[in-house]
């Protein structure tokens, strides 16, 4: 099981990513009541018999990993949100795309912590694939609010797999959180 | 430290670029892959990534190396995992490479060329071998 919300929403951008899709958007609402998260793309999309598949660890159409038939990474949101008493919702249409949405809630002694999210922007930037990545971070305490846009970086920076890039864009990350 | 703006990062670029070129630069020819799966980043392979970055600043490596993702290698038993290539050393799979192990790593496989015998493994889980 993953240890915080930062390690679900990276799960599913790696899903995102290995559906092929070339642009990925990802919400992150650090609200006073709770942490809301909204993942979404226009990769290759999911039939609704797909998706209840998805949900089965064990019995996955192992398209993904030839051979391998169990696929852990929405088993394992569900569960966590099940468990605090948060919200889930996946809505998903065959070749357009699929929109995942959830929330913890603050009261919820089971929610996980939200976790580094500069960290977790970094890996998700890093991902071959996806050639637009738009992510938001907002948090309600102290008013912080940035987005942070893949081709913009990449523009400024150059390729996001090299490490000196990768490090330029570490710091420019760290930064936004101030 | 304030906001900085996408000026102000393409600045910091330009300024960085600077030093390096007065470096001696062959070109980037080492790739260090960090398995993203669902296992990896259980098993904490966000913060190896991250380690691992500022560990090639660190160590003045960072032009020289490309630093990539990809999905499960098939370790999930000794995740995370991280694969390294690069010329004169054999390409290696790393597992159990936990945040704390990512400088030594890059001390001894990128700098030292030498390998970490305790963390490689090669083989993938049993079913995903055909038997």
């Amino acid at each position: 099981m993953h240890f915080a919300i930062g390690d679900f929403v990276l799960d599913l951008i790696q899903n995102s990513v290995e559906a092929g899709s070339s642009r990925i958007e990802v919400d992150i609402d650090e609200a006073m009541n709770g942490v809301y998260v909204c993942i979404f793309d226009n990769g290759c999309g999911m039939s609704p018999d797909e998706i209840d598949k998805a949900f089965d660890p064990l019995k996955n159409s192992a398209v993904k990993h030839p051979g391998r038939k169990a696929g852990f990474g929405l088993p394992f949101i569900k569960q966590a949100v099940e468990q605090a008493d948060g919200s889930f919702k996946i809505s998903s249409e065959k070749g357009k795309g699929t929109k995942v949405c959830f929330s913890f809630p603050k009261s919820s002694i089971d929610s996980p912590p939200l976790g580094n999210v500069p960290e977790l922007f970094l890996n998700a930037l890093n991902m071959a694939g996806a050639s637009e990545l738009i992510l938001r971070r907002k948090r309600s305490s102290d008013g912080l609010s940035y987005e942070v846009k893949k081709s913009e970086l990449v523009e400024a920076v150059g390729d996001l797999t090299s490490a000196s890039s990768l490090s330029l864009v570490k710091q420019y990350l760290a930064s936004q959180e101030e | 430290m304030a906001k900085m703006t996408l000026d102000q990062l393409r600045a910091l670029r330009a300024q960085k670029q600077e030093e390096l070129e007065t470096r001696s630069v062959e070109g980037k020819d080492i790739q260090v892959i960090v398995g993203m799966g669902t296992c990896g980043i259980a098993a904490g392979a966000k913060q190896t990534f991250d380690a691992i970055v500022a560990a090639l600043e660190k160590y003045k490596l960072a032009n020289k190396v490309v630093v990539r993702q990809t999905g499960c290698m098939g370790l999930c038993y000794v995740e995370p995992t991280v694969e390294v290539i690069m010329p004169n050393m054999p390409p290696v799979i790393y597992g159990k490479m936990t945040s704390d192990v990512a400088e030594e790593l890059v001390v001894k496989h990128l700098v030292e060329h030498s390998l970490l015998d305790n963390h490689i493994f090669d083989k993938p889980a049993i079913d995903i071998v055909k038997r």
